[in-house]
């Protein structure tokens, strides 16, 4: 490796070749604060914060190229007085409502502005007017609150290939928009919410729906049920100060009591119902040889991406609803049947790290009897403002476990937070059904791991071969269904996460400041997690899971069956591709 | 969304929509393989259609390869590309310092008076369609205007009237 010898604040330092003044100087742990820069994701060097001076010039630093010999002021008056003034700039042309932002103390421009210890705004002028976008049922836009820093447009289009929102018009008048500047819920957006996680101010947030979940639970005719995803247990603890990935099942469980639910399910137990199903459409499909790969479906950002994008694709879905939304339709039918409640006395709410959740359970297709499977979703990050207006002192809270009969989970469920977890699920339970033979190692390692795709070819006893693809990140995504498409590539199973990481990573997850998402690996810790409490399930397999095999005996008959089909089936649409 | 391409109907119309859409193809093939072909290829779309139509945007967008949301970034960057249909004739108004000077937005208002559009507006028949521009570059002429082709020069407002009944 090639290095350079440069000066930053007098210090000399020796550093590699082709390495930025900005990681140079957070290597002599020299703070440089920084606002649009988010690694990876953006770099356009608008917002002037993270200027240095370098002889007489004053430069971004985040995207400065350190060359032999540079010397590098960080903290001198000229610098300190044009980080201000840019950071005064911007202020002067945003909606300070601090005190009731959803952002208000996890806002990375309110950080900047009091570490550069900024009072007085001392520019005063016109101001940009934009209505709020309140039309998608996922993402609420507050262009009010803007910056123009670019990072949604990054994480939207460089990792997500969306490209949803982009940069339009000029001057004053620029805005982060949708094209032809349509409501957002017209658009292209598959709700993944990676753009919120992205935003260093208020500008995006999630559509809220805590009222909502208020006024049910204030109902005393309605049944209020909910169930809580995978990825929320190993997430939650961190709006409570915990540490990155920290493991809060029981606690969960007891905070959701509080809260006045009247029944806390599990949804690892529709993701096992998932993998009884899934896994008998993909023995199916290997027995006939069509609609391979069999893509996963559990993914609704996703599944909108393909709707979009590969509307030739919809036949290689598969058909199975997503394991929330199956775990609504048993409640709203056998639950309510064993329990003597009518179905349209329950309101189903679900806790998802997911934005693009809210939207699926808006779906049509995804309801029966005229009732929607699910009819509230929240994030985790609601999840968590519900815990605090209540009063709740959660970091202290006894834990508590899940009610039953869906609260009952294999470590198979509880892996589809993770990527390459769907596909572990489904291949434990596909090995043993085919095989008849109890699996001796459960762990499938080869399809876990932070790699973008992992390819890999399971042997199942008899010679049968499963090619499967874990993919994860729709840039990702986008790149194998083109070489699918171009004849290139060929799988029988291919499992398909929207977000980096998988759920664990999902756009309703708490948000961390970008120092933090380059310093920490977030995904990794939140999957050690995960995998940890596979580890402690006794069950580790979806078909050995006592309540599933009662549900299917007392109810659903088998899987792939008449009953299953119409309550755990569905189907998706054709969408445009602007 | 469904937008018209054309005025006319039946056949002649079709075979406009043809020929107007083979300069189209023919423009993407000429400059796809250079880097920034997006915008020779927007004037081109400006030229023959008068305007961005969103169904060509479409043809465009596939066929670079590149997502409508950057598309509509650069149509809504310039000027001169504009998302909407224009009137048959065109009066830029220079809005430059010495045309400023010299009482252009006097000459704007009583364009907007007379034709009653707002500035960017196009009159009901089509026939005109209102701008203000940036310095046209013909200074010795403020306040200066063009209409089409043709630049009028040295104007009072009292002018609008008669200079509207020429086209």
């Amino acid at each position: 490796m090639k290095t350079i010898n440069i000066t930053i604040d007098g210090i000399d330092t020796e550093i590699p070749k082709g390495m930025t003044v900005l990681e140079a100087a957070r290597g002599l742990d020299i703070q440089i604060p920084t606002l649009c820069y988010l690694q990876g994701v953006n770099h356009s060097t608008s917002c002037r914060v993270c200027v240095v001076e370098v002889g007489p010039r004053l430069i971004a630093s985040c995207t400065l190229i350190a060359e032999e010999g540079m010397q590098i002021r960080t903290n001198t008056k000229k610098v300190r007085d044009a980080r201000r003034t840019s950071v005064e700039l911007l202020l002067s042309d945003h909606e300070r409502e601090c005190l009731s932002c959803s952002r208000g103390g996890s806002c990375e421009l309110q950080s900047v502005s009091n570490d550069l210890n900024i009072r007085q705004v001392s520019y005063v002028g016109e101001k940009s007017s934009q209505e709020k976008d309140y039309t998608s049922p996922a993402i609420l836009r507050d262009a009010a609150k803007c910056i123009l820093c670019g990072r949604c447009v990054g994480a939207c289009g460089t990792l997500q290939t969306v490209h949803a929102i982009g940069f339009a018009g000029r001057g004053f008048d620029t805005v982060i928009s949708t094209a032809f500047g349509r409501p957002l819920a017209e658009s292209t957006c598959i709700n993944c919410g990676q753009c919120i996680m992205a935003c260093p101010v208020g500008a995006l947030s999630e559509h809220e729906n805590i009222g909502d979940v208020w006024n049910a639970i204030a109902n005393p005719a309605k049944t209020v049920v909910v169930q809580t995803a995978p990825a929320v247990r190993v997430a939650l603890g961190e709006e409570f100060g915990m540490p990155i990935g920290s493991r809060v099942t029981g606690k969960m469980v007891a905070a959701l009591r509080r809260l006045g639910f009247d029944k806390v399910f599990d949804t690892n137990f529709g993701a096992d119902l998932t993998i009884m199903e899934e896994g008998t459409e993909l023995l199916n499909r290997l027995g006939s040889g069509q609609n391979l790969p069999l893509m996963t479906s559990c993914c609704p950002g996703w599944v909108k991406f393909v709707e979009h994008n590969f509307p030739n694709m919809l036949d290689h879905l598969s058909t199975c609803k997503s394991p929330h939304e199956m775990e609504g339709a048993m409640v709203k039918s056998y639950f309510a049947k064993k329990e003597g409640i009518a179905p349209e006395d329950i309101v189903v709410v679900s806790i998802m790290p997911c934005t693009a959740k809210k939207f699926e359970s808006g779906r049509d297709e995804l309801s029966g009897g005229g009732l929607s499977d699910v009819d509230w979703v929240l994030t985790t990050r609601e999840l968590a403002a519900m815990i605090k207006e209540a009063g709740i002192d959660f970091a202290n809270l006894k834990d508590e476990a899940f009610d039953n009969p869906f609260g009952e989970a294999s470590g198979a469920g509880v892996i589809f937070g993770a990527t390459g977890g769907v596909a572990e699920a489904a291949l434990r339970t596909v090995f043993e059904l085919t095989s008849g033979q109890e699996l001796e190692t459960v762990e499938y390692t080869a399809v876990r791991g932070m790699e973008g795709i992992k390819e890999n070819v399971i042997e199942l006893p008899g010679g049968k071969e499963i090619r499967t693809a874990v993919v994860h990140g729709l840039g990702n995504a986008r790149k194998l269904m083109e070489a699918i498409e171009r004849g290139e590539k060929s799988y029988d199973f291919m499992e398909v996460m929207a977000c980096a990481g998988g759920c664990i990573t999902g756009g309703g997850q708490p948000i961390h400041d970008a120092r933090t998402v380059e310093t920490v690996n977030i995904k990794a810790e939140r999957a050690k997690g995960i995998y940890s409490e596979d580890e402690a399930q006794e069950i580790r397999k979806s078909h050995k899971n006592p309540q599933i095999q009662k549900l299917y005996a007392e109810f659903l008959g088998s899987p792939g069956g008449h009953k299953s089909h119409e309550l755990l089936h569905t189907h998706y649409l054709v969408r445009s591709r602007f | 969304m469904e937008e018209q391409l054309t005025s006319g109907c039946g056949a002649t119309a079709e075979a406009d929509i043809d020929e107007k859409l083979e300069k189209i193809e023919a423009a993407i093939e000429q400059f796809r393989s250079i880097k920034g072909a997006l915008i020779p290829v927007l004037h081109e779309v400006q030229d023959v259609y008068g305007y961005l139509p969103e169904k060509i945007l479409q043809i465009v967008s596939r066929a670079l390869n590149l997502p409508m949301s950057e598309i509509y970034g650069v149509a809504s960057f310039y000027h001169f590309f504009s998302l909407t249909p224009k009137g048959d004739n065109i009066i830029r108004v220079c809005m430059g310092t010495a045309c400023y000077i010299k009482g252009a937005q006097a000459l704007l208002d009583r364009f907007s008076t007379e034709l009653k559009v707002p500035v960017q507006g196009t009159t009901e028949d089509n026939k005109f369609t209102l701008e203000a521009t940036r310095c046209l570059g013909a200074c010795g002429l403020a306040p200066v205007l063009t209409i089409g082709e043709k630049v009028h020069g040295r104007l009072v407002p009292n002018n609008v009237p008669k200079i509207l009944k020429e086209y």
